[in-house]
């Protein structure tokens, strides 16, 4: 009980924004709530959200837990034009859906690995370090699809991007899947509360036993991964793999995601959760100023706008929020390891 | 041997190393034609570039000055449409526009103590934005002063044009040379980028100093935005989309220490001239595809990284 409302507490601030964002784009746009089944499948604007959002909150899942250690990954865009042609190559190649799954998968699996290795077990700062991967990762792409869009004709793959499972899209349902996975494994084990103290002071948690170095490839391998579906959603959904403009700026959505979520980019303390919120009002917004008929370069002033008040707000010098929550170096000194906050 | 200046000579071995291959294979890559080109096709990244020499070395980062190229370009361009105004008085408003944003930036960066990745990363949301607002289309340039500033170029020995961007470009390196090495700013900046507590315990002045730092940014990104309407004749919001890390790899490239603290800006205009370099090398090959110029570029990186790291161990144990 307690844990559900420290849960929903954690969460208010990113319910109430989407709420609002909802609530706002319904003013220009009254059937926004309409959905209705057509031939077995739910069509709507808030399914459509649900189902564009897909890359950006997948991205957001493996960026929350990166950005939890005081790390960042900017290579996520690349790495899904990475996956998304790996995997384009290999149905070309008649290697079947689970080979192209495989590929990619291996694919996002080998970029992780580039990452962490390059963060942990070099000490390059993580910005620098996936920079590389970011810049040089397009042409890797560009040398898997020879430059040109790689088109494939495969049935089964493209239901990964465009079919439906019991009317909802299959998109969604792999993002919230992966989700709700990637938040049980962090939090129905201590591995979420080893995150954070890696986030909060790297040296210390080495000194206290936590094998930090495993653990931050692991996490930028988690990221890696969530790219590669991402890159697979991003890849069946247009049938082909674009390997210039596939997940292009789509890292800094995702930063932007686990940012409005509430996650201090400092590090320490996240929420899975409050990221996929984030990620949710993020693609509304995009669709509602469609909707309300706004230019669409108005998108990316009202993002920066957002930004902006939510740094205002976490801003540890103004500590606007007296809320803990967001606070983490102060709780973590007045309560060492809540039991509570553990079970979530 | 100075240890802190070993990356540049690196840098500087690497470019010529680069140079004489590329020369090897094709001799006529030795032309004052070439190096005129290269100058001027990458003139205003070098000059971007030279702003975020001083962003790097301050131990920030500067992803707005795309964006700012961009809203630059466009803002010209519309004020040029629309306006009676004369060039020069249209390039000093933009140019104060983009100073007191980069300043901007800076102050909300230390008031806020928030990583300088995260608020310049809303900065290039907000300039990339308002350059949509100005206009969503290209917009031509169809001045006369335009074209007699694309018409001034001295002609070099060997048929090679020395144009005006190329010199606005070295001329800047000059400047930022001056600024970073010759002066109390770039003294502070230095000392900011070694750490900032230190820096504070020290006498530096760190707010003021950040606000500066950026402030130059965004006059450096001006500039560049200057440069690159010159270049192009026109303005388009869509321009110039990645441009902030070509010019953070060129600092790189140029042997400056990303943690910053560490670095000179003569190396910048080599690590410009570098992926300039690599660039004319594929047009002259012309089987090479252009993404090569992405994959070496990042090995580039990655080699300077780890050199950086040899040597900042070297450096702890000496």
């Amino acid at each position: 009980m307690t844990a559900a409302r420290k849960l929903l507490r954690r969460i208010a601030p990113q319910l109430i924004t989407l709420v609002a964002v909802i609530l706002l784009v319904s003013l220009y746009y009254p059937d926004f709530y309409k959905v209705v089944l057509v031939n077995d499948r739910l069509v709507g604007i808030p399914i459509d959200v649900l189902k564009r959002c897909a890359p950006v909150a997948l991205l957001a899942i493996g960026m929350t837990l990166v950005i939890a250690t005081r790390g960042i990954d900017l290579s996520v865009g690349t790495v899904m034009a990475i996956c998304g042609a790996a995997a384009a190559w290999s149905i070309d190649q008649g290697y079947g859906l689970w080979g192209a799954l495989a590929i990619a998968g291996a694919a996002g699996l080998v970029c992780g690995v580039w990452n962490g290795i390059l963060v942990a077990v070099l000490g390059i700062q993580p910005i620098v370090a996936t920079l590389i991967l970011m810049v040089a990762g397009r042409g890797i792409a560009q040398l898997i699809t020879n430059g040109t869009i790689l088109t494939f004709d495969s049935d089964a793959f493209s239901y990964l991007g465009s079919g439906t499972l019991i009317g909802v899209p299959v998109p969604t349902v792999i993002w919230i899947l992966t989700g709700i996975a990637v938040g049980l494994l962090v939090r129905r084990t201590a591995l979420g509360l080893l995150i954070e103290a890696i986030g909060v002071n790297l040296r210390a948690s080495t000194l206290a036993g936590i094998n930090s170095k495993v653990l931050l490839i692991a996490v930028y391998v988690a990221s890696g991964l969530c790219a590669a579906m991402a890159g697979i959603i991003a890849t069946a959904d247009i049938r082909g793999a674009d390997a210039n403009n596939a997940g292009l700026w789509l890292e800094l959505d995702a930063i932007l995601a686990v940012v409005i979520g509430g996650n201090s980019p400092l590090g320490g303390r996240f929420s899975i959760v409050a990221s996929l919120l984030g990620a949710l009002i993020i693609q509304t917004i995009n669709t509602g100023i469609l909707l309300a008929g706004f230019p669409s370069e108005f998108n990316l002033v009202i993002k920066a706008v957002l930004v902006i008040v939510i740094l205002v707000l976490q801003s540890p010098r103004l500590m606007l929020l007296q809320d803990p929550v967001h606070l983490p170096f102060l709780r973590k000194r007045a309560a060492p390891t809540p039991p509570a906050e553990v079970r979530k | 041997m100075n240890v802190h200046a070993l990356p540049l000579y690196a840098t500087i071995l690497i470019f010529l190393l680069a140079y004489a291959i590329c020369i090897v294979q094709f001799p006529a890559m030795l032309s004052t034609r070439v190096i005129g080109n290269l100058l001027t096709d990458n003139a205003f990244l070098g000059i971007v570039a030279v702003g975020m020499t001083v962003v790097i070395i301050s131990g920030g980062i500067d992803l707005s000055v795309g964006s700012v190229i961009a809203f630059s370009g466009v803002f010209i361009a519309v004020l040029l449409r629309d306006t009676g105004l004369h060039p020069a008085a249209v390039f000093a408003l933009l140019l104060v526009v983009t100073t007191a944003f980069g300043a901007a930036m800076g102050g909300m960066i230390h008031v806020l103590a928030m990583p300088p990745f995260i608020v310049t990363l809303a900065g290039m949301f907000l300039a990339r934005g308002a350059g949509y607002m100005l206009s969503i289309d290209s917009v031509p340039i169809d001045h006369p002063a335009y074209e007699a500033m694309q018409r001034a170029y001295y002609v070099m020995p060997g048929g090679g044009r020395l144009t005006l961007l190329g010199v606005v470009m070295l001329l800047s390196v000059g400047i930022g040379m001056i600024v970073l090495h010759r002066t109390r700013f770039g003294t502070n900046t230095y000392a900011l980028g070694g750490g900032e507590a230190t820096a504070r315990l020290m006498g530096v002045a760190v707010g003021r100093t950040t606000m500066m730092v950026y402030a130059f940014s965004g006059f450096m990104a001006g500039l560049a935005g200057i440069a690159f309407s010159v270049y192009t004749s026109a303005g388009y919001p869509l321009a110039t989309v990645g441009v902030e890390l070509n010019a953070i790899a060129a600092v790189v490239i140029g042997g400056t220490l990303l943690a910053g603290g560490s670095g000179y800006m003569f190396g910048t205009l080599i690590g410009v001239l570098t992926m300039g370099l690599i660039q004319t090398y594929i047009v002259f090959d012309g089987s090479l595809s252009s993404w090569w110029t992405k994959i070496v570029i990042g090995a580039l990186l990655l080699l300077f990284i780890m050199l950086q790291k040899g040597l900042l161990r070297l450096r702890v144990s000496a």
